[in-house]
């Protein structure tokens, strides 16, 4: 009796999340070009098609000083089609540009892992250039707590 | 001198992807911290990272104050042939450093 009771007042409560869920602001995500607007020296112009790379960061990262951070990018890797370049790129750090790597088809798989420094909760974006010249990017938001650095104008 | 520690697997089979690691010891100075006397701390960080197999550049990181304190890397290689991985980076005081280690391939 008990648990059917509970089982009934559970049942709207459960129904009612997924509402209260599409309530929320949908991606307020703002155009990547907008987002890190490095990027357009980057492509020079290019089209950015968000597919195919894959960014796997923490969405809560207490500590701006190191944030780890997971890139894979879906490519065969072979002689004709691998990815040259590989972009990790911050909307917020004082130097948006966090790393640029180099790779080549000697590295059998793109995917890598590093440690990087955010300042302050802001999206980070990796863009991919293949062999073709194409460019694919992923992005992902991190709440920060603790943020890795002074604000640059203070000092500047 | 800076040290790093890197991680190579020592044996692999031909075809196989292996994995790399590496971190190398260094502050990464970012440029916007001061000193106590309120004096800016030069940025100093280390700017390019190179991997080598066997000669060939395989893997290169540019990197500025967006990374961590003591970088660290992780990514693959295909085993090809036996050899060395070579690592060489240099960072903004022109401070190089390199580090090796033997991979043996069996067919």
């Amino acid at each position: 009796m008990l648990k059917s009771m509970a089982g009934g007042a559970l049942l709207p409560l459960a129904a009612q999340v997924p509402l209260a869920l599409a309530q929320l602001p949908a991606t307020a995500r703002p155009p990547l070009m907008e987002l890190v607007p490095v990027l357009k020296e980057i492509t020079q112009g290019a089209a950015v098609r968000e597919s195919r790379v894959k960014l796997e960061i923490p969405h809560l990262a207490e500590n701006g000083h190191l944030v780890p951070l997971t890139v894979s990018v879906d490519s065969p890797m072979t002689a004709t089609d691998y990815v040259r370049t590989l972009y990790l790129l911050s909307e917020k750090n004082p130097r948006p540009i966090i790393a640029k790597i180099s790779m080549s088809p000697g590295t059998g798989r793109a995917a890598l892992t590093t440690r990087i420094r955010l300042s302050g909760a802001q999206h980070v974006v990796a863009v991919a250039q293949m062999s073709d010249g194409t460019f694919w990017a992923a992005s992902a938001d991190v709440i920060v707590t603790e943020t890795a650095c002074l604000d640059a104008s203070d000092i500047t | 001198m800076s040290i790093a520690r890197i991680l190579v697997p020592p044996n692999a089979k031909r075809g196989e992807l292996v994995e790399i690691r590496i971190a190398i010891q260094h502050p990464m100075e970012t440029g916007f911290r001061m000193d106590n006397n309120g004096k800016v701390i030069p940025k100093n960080t280390v700017n390019n990272l190179l991997c080598r197999y066997n000669g060939a550049e395989v893997f290169r990181a540019e990197m500025g104050s967006g990374i961590a304190a003591n970088p660290y890397w992780q990514f693959y290689i295909v085993a090809q042939e036996s050899g060395n991985v070579e690592f060489s980076w240099v960072d903004d005081r022109g401070e190089k450093g390199a580090a090796s280690s033997p991979i043996a391939v069996t067919a």
